[in-house]
């Protein structure tokens, strides 16, 4: 081999390794939730942006989080970006698992995330995932009901104007239930809410030493509100209705009012899946006057494990899809009631996006939940429907499941408090918290 | 008078045979009808069975959003290669206690199955370490190894059934004729056991392929089978049943097909030695 | 014909399938053994240290220990009772003649092939979910209340589900078992005047025993560990957690795998009593 020839074989191999180094392959988790499913439909105007592509790993929500947790926890490396929730974030971020984001571009604009989103999203004043879209809980209910009972939504209601308006709205005949409530198992399902349920009672998972405080009045008052509601106004079988199950039976019609996630209102508002589109209205989460509203904080996000090669590449990708850009981009295809909320500042300012329904009440929901203040009384934790521990997803998902069975009927308020009281304490004994 | 019985005796099997037959086969009937309607049709009350509008479009939309292929792909690779590889290594075994019995033969295969049941999910994570360790995770032949040890215990049982309906008598025949070992098994006993190696085959295919735990916990991108494809179907935002039945008419689809072509060898086939 | 060069040259053959389940089972044997003696939090830095016992105890003394155990021996009592009464009875229809034979045994056969996740999904969904189910739709239709199935009748939904998954295999090995039998013994039985009852009785079902018991073991062992069924409809909710639930439950969403290892090793010994009882039926039945 000539010398000439060398240097043009070793000038290619550099430009081979400098394009391999630009265009990358990026491997990322998701959760198959409409959002995200849309997102995969952009990637063409992320890999024409960049030249990287993308390979999407999408699946049901309980399978991706024991996917990802697996992978992350035995440094797998088998995604270079992870869709990942509130929960998991500060947890992760403390064993050093996830990259910082504390170097983000300037046109990225860092700031203009939601204060309370970048707040359930950080550990140590850190960004350690970029929130995709975000939500809170909020009421949604049928105008068109509530007018027929003769009453009015405030804007704040109280648990008891709930649930007078919920047995007033029933109509059993007519298969109108007034209120649909999740009461499926699992921690981000009931778990979830009647976790929030109960901060607005004044109940709490534990007390400042960790002890377990399923044993407190406040827990079995709002437990025993809760199923007298639903066995009053919420539809049969409703122990195994989640999120889903309760947006198609609101979507159909078979609901007054529906107490859940605010990015739900996006789609009971869309003519195309929704028969009661135009007879929806919102207000806040309920309360007790406590002080406390019933709703939560959650965002879907999006985070780079540490260890992965493809670090800037990530970061590029994770830049592109939670962007003010992105958000145009989506108005611009599929209109702005369609584009990830609960995100950004400057989509709230936006006059486009002023003119959705549900915006403003959105907006309104997310701002009124404090990840770092979540009950009446002093808590050692952090996050609104969940404890920002390890152990919780475990814990909860089985005292969601006694709930649960009290729910269906088959064991009383008491026992399942009982169990629920005995299992948290034996699971953080495990732990070594007390 | 005995051939009307007969006659009447057969009408009844028929009718009786064809109302269960078409009792049992009926979900996944009516997840096929179900894939080629819209989500609205889907959930309809009174629920329609053939007279709606046949429409296409919950495929084109999960073929939009996956690659099918490369699912399927994955599978028949994951599947195929790990019952070859299986039988491959269970042939031998299956001779030795077959033709060479010791007393110890029995104890032997009833331990084999005995490795089955060691529960899976307990071992998760140093199985995912030991893939790491390997760099094999996400990877096919991380699964094809895997799945073959999990499934080796009944093809080594199944093989060793088949082997032991065979006479000895032929095999010292050819030995006779002065056959060696490797003859006498690939020239003499592989023919006569065919019948039995391919309902071995089939059913560790369907086995594999319907394999849950290890094939969703050990892939992400590259080495993902049509279970992580379901996976990204089940319970997402909205309506999904129209959708669902798509993608669950597309998963099962091909192991349906190649089941029903080849139901008479795993109808003979299929005797675990429950035959004397 | 066992000469000393086939004893030798057998155990060469063999050697590979043992070796290579040996050390499949060995090695996570030993490191579900090791780790069930160890404090083991992932989510806590990992391994922190020896516990002797703690895990043992903590995981019998659990509240949901027991009726795990108990789910568990319902779901695999319920299929195999299941399969194995519809099996020998669709087996018995299968063999008589009739016209189109085939096709309904391919009809029957059918769910074998499905997937677990499919049908568990194909059944909670399309089936038994509450609202817009089949089940409900039917239900409605004859003026009664849908049944919120998989809370109501939650462990009989999942031995229904399961055992529409296995009930082809079953009759499968059945119906071979029962074409090999004599049809000139049934005939001069029939002749004799012996009620079809007293034949079943006595004739077929003795016939029948071996292929029962090889139905009876490859069942178990396959239904000890069912999991996607489990996961997709209830989530071990409504007394639906199996002992491999409750595994899944303590190593996967509590991330404790030493205490998931400690239940690991119960399953063994739970599995392992199931397989003795199993071996005395077996063994009597199976002269290998």
């Amino acid at each position: 081999m000539s010398f000439t020839t060398k240097l043009y074989a070793a000038t290619a191999m550099t430009l081979i390794t400098a394009g391999g180094a630009f265009a990358e392959n990026l491997v990322i988790a998701t959760v198959n939730n409409g959002d995200m499913i849309r997102m995969q439909g952009y990637t063409d105007d992320f890999t024409e942006k960049t030249g990287h592509t993308v390979e999407w790993v999408t699946l049901e929500e309980n399978v991706l989080r024991q996917r990802v947790t697996t992978d992350i926890a035995a440094k797998g490396g088998s995604f270079d970006i992870m869709t990942i929730g509130m929960y998991e974030t500060p947890i992760w971020a403390a064993n050093e698992w996830l990259i910082p984001l504390n170097d983000l571009s300037a046109e990225y604009d860092a700031d203009d995330i939601l204060p309370a989103m970048r707040e359930g999203l950080s550990y140590d004043g850190t960004l350690y995932a970029a929130p995709f879209y975000g939500e809170s809980s909020m009421v949604m209910y049928r105008t068109d009901l509530m007018e027929k009972a003769g009453l009015e939504m405030p804007e704040a209601p109280t648990w008891q104007f709930i649930r007078e308006a919920a047995a007033a709205m029933t109509d059993r005949e007519n298969d109108i239930n007034g209120i649909c409530l999740r009461g499926k198992a699992g921690w981000g399902e009931g778990g979830a809410f009647i976790t929030v349920t109960a901060n607005s009672f004044g109940a709490r998972w534990f007390d400042e030493d960790w002890n377990a405080q399923f044993d407190q009045p406040a827990w079995k008052e709002a437990l025993t509100f809760f199923v007298d509601l639903m066995n009053e106004s919420g539809p049969t079988g409703y122990a195994t209705n989640g999120f889903n199950e309760n947006l198609n039976l609101f979507q159909q019609g078979k609901c007054g009012m529906w107490i859940d996630a605010t990015v739900a209102a996006s789609f009971v508002t869309n003519p195309d899946d929704s028969t009661v589109a135009d007879k929806v209205s919102f207000a806040l989460a309920p309360n007790t006057g406590k002080g406390k509203n019933a709703n939560w904080l959650w965002a879907w996000a999006l985070a780079i494990p540490a260890g992965t090669q493809k670090e800037d590449a990530a970061k590029e990708f994770l830049e592109w899809a939670t962007s003010k850009d992105y958000i145009e981009l989506v108005a611009a295809n599929e209109g702005w009631a369609n584009v990830p909320p609960g995100a950004r500042t400057s989509l709230y300012e936006n006059d486009n996006y002023k003119s959705v329904p549900f915006a403003a009440m959105t907006l309104e929901s997310i701002n009124a939940a404090d990840p770092k203040n979540p009950t009446v009384d002093p808590v050692p934790y952090v996050g609104i429907q969940f404890v920002a521990i390890p152990e919780f997803a475990g814990i909860a998902t089985e005292v969601s499941q006694e709930f649960s069975a009290v729910y269906a009927g088959q064991q009383s308020v008491d026992e399942a408090l009982e169990k629920a009281q005995a299992l948290t304490n034996d699971a953080m004994e495990a732990a070594g918290y007390r | 008078m005995a051939r009307a019985v007969t006659q009447q005796r057969k009408i009844i099997n028929t009718t009786a045979a064809w109302v269960i037959g078409l009792l049992i086969f009926f979900p996944i009937l009516w997840t096929i009808l179900t894939s080629f309607k819209t989500e609205a049709t889907a959930i309809a009350d009174p629920p329609v069975f053939l007279a709606f509008d046949w429409t296409l479009e919950n495929y084109t939309a999960v073929m939009e959003r996956s690659n099918y292929a490369k699912f399927l792909w994955n599978s028949i690779i994951i599947a195929g290669g790990s019952t070859i590889l299986g039988i491959i290594i269970a042939v031998p075994a299956a001779w030795s206690m077959a033709f060479v019995p010791s007393r110890r033969t029995k104890d032997i295969l009833l331990w084999m199955l005995s490795t089955k049941m060691l529960p899976a999910v307990g071992v998760l994570y140093p199985i995912y370490l030991i893939c790491i360790k390997l760099g094999i995770l996400d990877s096919r032949v991380a699964l094809v190894i895997i799945l073959m040890l999990m499934n080796l215990p009944i093809i080594v049982w199944m093989l060793y059934t088949y082997f032991k309906e065979i006479p000895g008598e032929i095999l010292e025949a050819a030995r006779m004729d002065g056959a060696s070992l490797k003859e006498e098994i690939l020239y003499v006993l592989t023919p006569m056991a065919i019948p039995g190696i391919a309902s071995t085959l089939l059913l560790n295919f369907i086995l594999a392929w319907n394999e849950a735990f290890w094939t969703l916990n050990l892939t992400a991108a590259n080495a993902a089978p049509l279970t992580a494809f379901i996976a990204s179907y089940s319970s997402p935002e909205g309506l999904f049943f129209a959708k669902l039945s798509a993608a669950s008419t597309m998963a099962i689809a091909p192991i349906l097909i190649l089941g029903w072509f080849s139901q008479k060898q795993l109808v003979s086939g299929l005797t675990f030695g429950a035959v004397k | 014909m066992a000469t000393q060069h086939s004893r030798s040259a057998a155990r060469i053959m063999m050697a590979p399938a043992v070796i290579l389940l040996l050390g499949w089972m060995l090695v996570p044997l030993v490191m579900t053994l090791l780790f069930s003696f160890k404090k083991y939090l992932p989510m806590r830095g990992g391994d922190l240290g020896w516990v002797g016992f703690e895990n043992y105890v903590r995981f019998v003394s659990s509240s949901a220990f027991w009726p795990s155990v108990s789910a568990t021996l319902i779901v695999v009592g319920g299929v195999l009772a299941i399969t194995i009464f519809f099996g020998v009875l669709l087996a018995i229809l299968l063999n008589q003649p009739m016209w189109g034979q085939g096709v309904v045994r391919i009809l029957v056969i059918a769910p074998f092939f499905v997937m677990p996740t499919v049908s568990a999904l194909v059944w909670k969904n399309m089936f038994m979910d509450p609202t817009n189910g089949l089940f409900a739709h039917l239900w409605r239709f004859f003026g009664a209340d849908p049944v919120s199935w998989l809370s109501e009748a939650s462990l009989p939904s999942i031995v229904m589900i399961v055992s529409w998954q296995w009930l082809p295999f079953a009759t499968l090995i059945l119906l071979t078992a029962i074409q090999s039998l004599d049809s000139e013994q049934l005939e001069a039985a029939e002749m004799d005047g012996a009620p079809p009852l007293k034949r079943f009785a006595f004739i077929t079902l003795p016939h029948l025993s071996r292929a029962i018991t090889i139905v009876l073991l490859i069942q178990t062992i396959f239904l000890l560990a069912i999991f996607a069924e489990i996961f997709v409809t209830t989530g071990g909710a409504f007394g639906t957690r199996t002992l491999t639930y409750l595994i899944f439950q303590r190593v996967l969403e509590s991330q404790n795998i030493g205490l998931g290892s400690a239940g690991g090793v119960y399953a063994i010994i739970l599995a392992n009593i199931v397989a003795i009882f199993l071996m005395r039926i077996v063994g009597k039945n199976l002269d290998a």
